[in-house]
């Protein structure tokens, strides 16, 4: 007989649960139940007062009727009243009862609370755990309410025992959680800590947790605990297997203990004091040399354990992100675990990695892994473990293996399982754009994509390649060579015929030389399958058959033709009839000139963060994905939108706000309060508080600040100047310093005047410029994005209201004073939803902008050439192409630099040579500029010379990001 | 009505959305090979129809999944762990940055805890004295976090137990027991 028969008596429980087990059928069961519940109520409901027992017996049944999965609705006030029974046995079975039952009934609740009082009162150290358990298994707000004040004494009373204070740590930890205004701190959180030293391990294990807790909220309250927990640890890594006694799990001393003190030590940063470091990286390296170490059993319990602290290990060092050393040993380890035929070692191998990989230091260790990632994708068994695989596939992609694993990831595809093909797909199109070096490759990808899993190809990525395509014309030709080959496979998914209709309505005209793609092929192939599609792709293909009208004069008659027949013009469909009649009449009466306006190629879509990426991050949670890329956007390349439709949104949006503002959205921002009186309106609802300012680099390389501020300063000191911070009064702390990615922003403008120099989810700064000699005019373009209205205090420059979705511009002259090298900075502020928003960025003002281009002969190139030869005259770079090398997109970038290209200078006809001169008010800067493509190498070799050296040095800086 | 529905199932899943920041473990469960619930230790607060819409969708899963199969999957945002004892398969669920391993140890020694007390534990044990399989769990795990790693120290709290009901029991007649009376 078990042991547990000795003393329990509830034999009539038994009989019950057997019953239960022999029923037939659910009826019959239930049939059962009801005789019982009706028995037991009225046992419960009878004259005769029942005892203890009985009590306890009727209780125990209901609870497992209820843990059956039936309802309970009665039994609650006898469950409370065996709770303050003397008898042991009696009280853990109300307790039990409450625990599992317990509903917010507030008469209950008190009678409850009163019981587990008592209890805590008892000093009997049973009665006082049982009522502990009861609080952390209910853990209720007014559980809480009633005991989080009593509970900490208990815990640090020097006469509690042991396994109270066990029950009195975890107990407390379920409160805070459930209340922490409830659990206040005090005198009692210092000797909490220090439950750390115990002697207890069982005390420990259970404070941890606690600590841990508390740390997370308030770590400088509990900094000393890191010391603490770093000596308990050290300790412990460093017995022997037998020094724990009972605490040793399978030759692996106290495993739990050791994961709850790497995971508390995960809280805080690396310890500052050396001596506590010192010694943190030892237990680290010895928990490192111990995966290496035979196994001291053959047990999975063993081994289980013992990674266990590994892992938990791995995640402390990581969480570090300091010690090379140890995350290239991590990486190692995990390495030798992607091979291990524990399928449950591999999973977490792989999932580890998957945050090494975003370490800079373990990056390229990760990557050698590559091979064994892609052949996991390929053939394990377990889906878990193949999506673990793919999501590391993506976190160790880069430029430098992108088409490697695309590669891989598109043909597993093929067969991937159905739960993972959306995510699948959303990652392939976010590595193809991110790390699309040639565009071809992009179209490329994302046509397989759809081809590959039309099904789980979303809006959003089909939508993005034609923003792509619409935004970069080198790759227009070829996406539209692409699509149409695509489309002639005789079933293709409906996906593919939307992108096609679009591209081709758009760009057909680019391959209609080749007479096997002639406009009229075009149409047939596009109207072949027509009739295959839903509503939308119907409503979508007719736009591109107008914008054919337009592209292809001579398809007019075939396209009206079928227009006009009864299926469309007729068509029951309100959006496909409209389109056709409309369509139609254009077509008939509109004059070439009008219809080639009106069905203008779409302007180039607005930069935006991806439309992707913003939704695999919301499948995924913001944890998913490496914070680099988060930041990163998508800024390299090509533009970004979401569409006509949204841009359609955005305006009625815009249109609606400005006929009713919403002042309770308005907010103040006004950055001092003589400004309000200034600025007008005394309900001066805020927003744009923009001044710029010349960084205080610009100034140290001898930029006259005031020459680029001239038209920003108010011609007289009259009272507006208060908003505007003087340069040379503005202290640093209170504009930000520049975004992160201001630098590669300005590099953007380098070549062009014109474009979107900022955008975030409330604010577009659009940029426009010219330039003349040492003078250049700019207009800021402050686009509200959001729809509520903005009032600016600013008067001067800028106009006084941003309406919702509205712009206003500001325009700044500029003077170039002498040559500089640092651009200056433009800080915006304002109120958005009370939250003060500051900008800094850096202004797209480059030396180059005051360029005067040159023409000049071959001789007289060269001979300029030879009489600027003082090293210090001459800047060189040798640097990796990162665009492309294409001819005529070189050329646009040089032309767009602003020098003269001069054609039959060098001998070589591959090479470029420029000429130019910059134009500052204290000097002219001759330069000349030659550029040497190595196609074979994908290499540029860029030399410039100038008279001037720091001209030469920063204008080969500037050109070496550009091609 | 169905709105109604909807936006309540929605409510609870924010709330153990929100939840996951804090408790390390959420629950845990005991089912047998036929899909039985034989235990269940909620350490979130959940509406019962909640509860009860988990069990079934995980006891599914769970089930469906081959033996070679790795012990931990992703579900919601949660993860599972599980391992499978003779008939019966325990389940817990944690949060995604917790250790799975150490996790399926914690069920590994709950099951020795198990199988000390009954001597050799079998899936009856736990149906006809699942009381009991509620009071070892309480010792071991409170709150969801590890209360008390020793087995010897854990058993010695239920074993005093027992012997508070031994003195406290008085032998009844079986009529009585059988609830005739």
């Amino acid at each position: 007989m078990p042991a547990v028969s000795k003393g329990d008596g509830m034999r009539g429980l038994a009989v019950f649960i057997s019953d239960i087990r022999n029923c037939k059928s659910k009826e019959a069961e239930i049939k059962r139940i009801n005789k019982e519940l009706a028995n037991i109520r009225s046992k419960f409901k009878g004259d005769k007062a029942l005892d203890g027992y009985s009590k306890k017996k009727y209780v125990c049944k209901l609870l497992f009727i209820f843990l059956l999965g039936h309802d309970i609705d009665f039994g609650h006030m006898e469950a409370v009243n065996l709770l303050s029974s003397n008898k042991y046995t009696e009280k853990q079975i109300g307790y039990l009862f409450i625990s599992v039952l317990v509903n917010s009934n507030s008469e209950l609740i008190r009678l409850i609370n009163n019981a587990i009082k008592n209890d805590l009162a008892s000093r009997n150290p049973t009665f006082m755990c049982l009522a502990l358990h009861c609080i952390a298994n209910v853990g209720s707000r007014e559980m809480a309410e009633a005991f989080a004040g009593e509970i900490p004494r208990i815990l640090v009373a020097g006469d509690t025992m042991d396994s109270v204070k066990q029950s009195a740590a975890l107990c407390l930890l379920r409160l805070y959680k459930t209340s922490p205004d409830l659990v206040v701190m005090g005198e009692w959180t210092s000797r909490v800590v220090h439950l750390l030293n115990d002697q207890h391990m069982g005390v420990v294990t259970a404070a941890i947790s606690l600590i841990t807790c508390l740390s997370q909220k308030n770590p400088d309250e509990f900094k000393t605990c890191v010391s603490l927990a770093v000596s308990r640890l050290s300790r412990i890594v460093s017995s022997a297997s037998t020094d724990l006694q009972d605490y040793t799990y399978y030759f692996v001393p106290a495993p739990w203990l050791s994961c709850k003190l790497l995971r508390l030590l995960q809280c805080y940063p690396p310890p500052e004091d050396g001596a506590v470091k010192g010694r943190l990286v030892e237990c680290l390296e010895t928990i490192l040399n111990k995966a290496q170490e035979p196994p001291k059993s053959k047990k999975v319990q063993h081994s289980n354990a013992k990674n266990a602290i590994l892992f938990e290990a791995i995640s402390l060092i990581i969480h570090y992100d300091s010690e090379p050393n140890l995350l290239v040993r991590a990486c190692n380890q995990l390495g030798q675990f992607l091979q291990h035929r524990e399928t449950n070692l591999r999973y977490l191998a792989l999932e580890s990695m998957c945050t090494l990989a975003s370490s800079e230091f373990s990056h390229e260790a990760v990557k050698t892994h590559i091979e064994t990632v892609i052949n996991a994708l390929k053939t394990e068994r377990d889906v878990s473990v193949r999506q673990r695989a793919a999501d590391l596939l993506y976190a160790m992609c880069d430029r430098s293996n992108a088409k490697q694993i695309v590669a891989e990831m598109l043909s597993y595809l093929e067969t991937a399982d159905y739960s993972i093909r959306e995510e699948m797909v959303l990652k392939v199109a976010i590595l193809a754009e991110k790390y699309a070096v040639d565009y071809s490759w992009y179209v490329d990808t994302i046509l397989n994509l759809i081809r590959i899993a039309g099904d789980y190809v979303s809006e959003e990525v089909w939508y993005r390649v034609i923003q792509i395509v619409i935004n970069r014309d080198d790759v227009q030709g070829y996406a539209a060579k692409t699509v149409f080959e695509a489309l002639q496979a005789p079933a293709c998914h409906e996906n593919m015929v939307k992108v096609g209709g679009y591209i081709l309505g758009e760009f057909g005209n680019l391959i209609a030389g080749d007479p096997r793609s002639s406009p009229l092929v075009q149409f047939n192939l596009l109207h072949s399958k027509f009739h295959l599609c839903s509503v939308p792709t119907r409503a979508l293909l007719l736009s591109a058959y107008i914008k054919f009208i337009n592209l292809f004069p001579e398809t007019k008659p075939t396209i009206q033709e079928v227009l006009r027949s009864d299926s469309q013009i007729r068509n029951s469909d309100v959006e496909l009839q409209q389109r056709a009649v409309e369509y139609l009449k254009l077509s008939s009466i509109a004059s070439t000139d009008v219809l080639a306006t009106v069905l203008e190629e779409m302007p180039p879509f607005p930069e935006r963060e991806s439309s992707i990426l913003a939704k695999l991050k919301k499948k995924k949670g913001p944890g998913a994905l490496p914070v680099s890329e988060l930041e990163e956007g998508k800024r390299e390349g090509g533009g970004e939108l979401n569409g006509g439709a949204d841009r359609g949104n955005d305006m009625s949006a815009a249109a609606s706000n400005a006929s009713t503002p919403s002042p309770s959205t308005d907010l103040l921002g006004l950055r001092s309060a003589a400004a309000i009186g200034s600025a007008g309106p005394s309900t001066g609802s805020l927003l744009v508080d923009v001044f710029s300012e010349a960084g205080p680099t610009a100034l140290s390389s001898g930029v006259n600040d005031e020459g680029f501020l001239r038209d920003l300063e108010p011609p007289t000191e009259s009272s507006d100047s208060l908003l505007i911070e003087a340069p040379g009064e503005s202290d640093s702390e209170d504009s930000a310093p520049p975004l992160p990615e201001s630098d590669e922003l300005l590099n953007k403008f380098v070549c062009k005047n014109n474009g979107v120099l900022f955008e975030n989810q409330l604010l577009q700064i659009g940029i426009k410029s010219e330039y003349r000699q040492n003078l250049g005019r700019m207009y800021l373009f402050y686009g509200n994005k959001t729809s509520v209205q903005f009032l600016n205090v600013q008067t001067k420059p800028v106009e006084p209201l941003v309406e919702g979705g509205a712009q206003v511009q500001q325009v700044i002259n500029i003077e170039c004073l002498t040559d500089f090298s640092e651009a200056p900075l433009l800080n915006i502020k304002f109120r958005y939803g009370g939250a003060l928003q500051n900008i800094t960025l850096k202004l797209p003002v480059t030396i180059n902008k005051f360029f005067q281009p040159t023409e000049m002969a071959s001789q007289d190139f060269f001979q300029r050439w030879k009489q600027l030869n003082l090293p210090q005259q001459e800047a060189q770079k040798i640097f990796k192409a990162s665009h492309g090398m294409d001819i005529e997109l070189l050329k646009t970038k040089l032309l767009g630099l602003g020098c003269a290209l001069l054609e039959n200078v060098d001998p070589n006809p591959e090479n470029f040579v420029c000429a130019g001169v910059i134009q500052t008010k204290a000097q002219q800067v001759g330069c000349l500029l030659r550029l040497e493509p190595n196609a074979q190498a994908q290499m540029y070799r860029l030399t410039l010379r100038s008279s001037k050296d720091t001209v030469s040095k920063r204008l080969c800086e500037l050109l070496a990001e550009q091609f | 009505m169905s709105n109604n529905v909807l936006a309540k199932s929605e409510w609870v899943e924010e709330e153990l959305f929100c939840l996951n920041t804090g408790l390390k473990m959420q629950f845990m469960l005991l089912f047998s090979r036929q899909g039985k619930l034989r235990l269940q230790k909620w350490y979130v607060p959940l509406s019962d129809k909640e509860k009860k819409k988990i069990t079934r969708e995980l006891v599914q899963t769970v089930l469906a999944r081959k033996p070679k199969m790795c012990s931990f999957l992703e579900w919601r945002d949660l993860k599972i762990v599980y391992k499978r004892y003779a008939s019966l398969y325990f389940c817990c669920a944690i949060e995604n940055q917790d250790n799975e391993l150490i996790t399926l140890e914690i069920i590994h020694r709950y099951v020795e805890l198990l199988d000390k007390y009954f001597g050799s534990v079998c899936e009856l044990d736990i149906i006809f004295n699942f009381e009991k399989a509620y009071f070892i769990l309480d010792e071991f795990l409170l709150g969801g976090e590890a209360q008390e790693t020793s087995k010897k120290n854990v058993l010695k709290a239920i074993e005093q137990a027992d012997l508070l009901q031994e003195e406290a029991e008085t032998p009844r007649s079986v009529l009585e027991e059988i609830g005739l009376t």
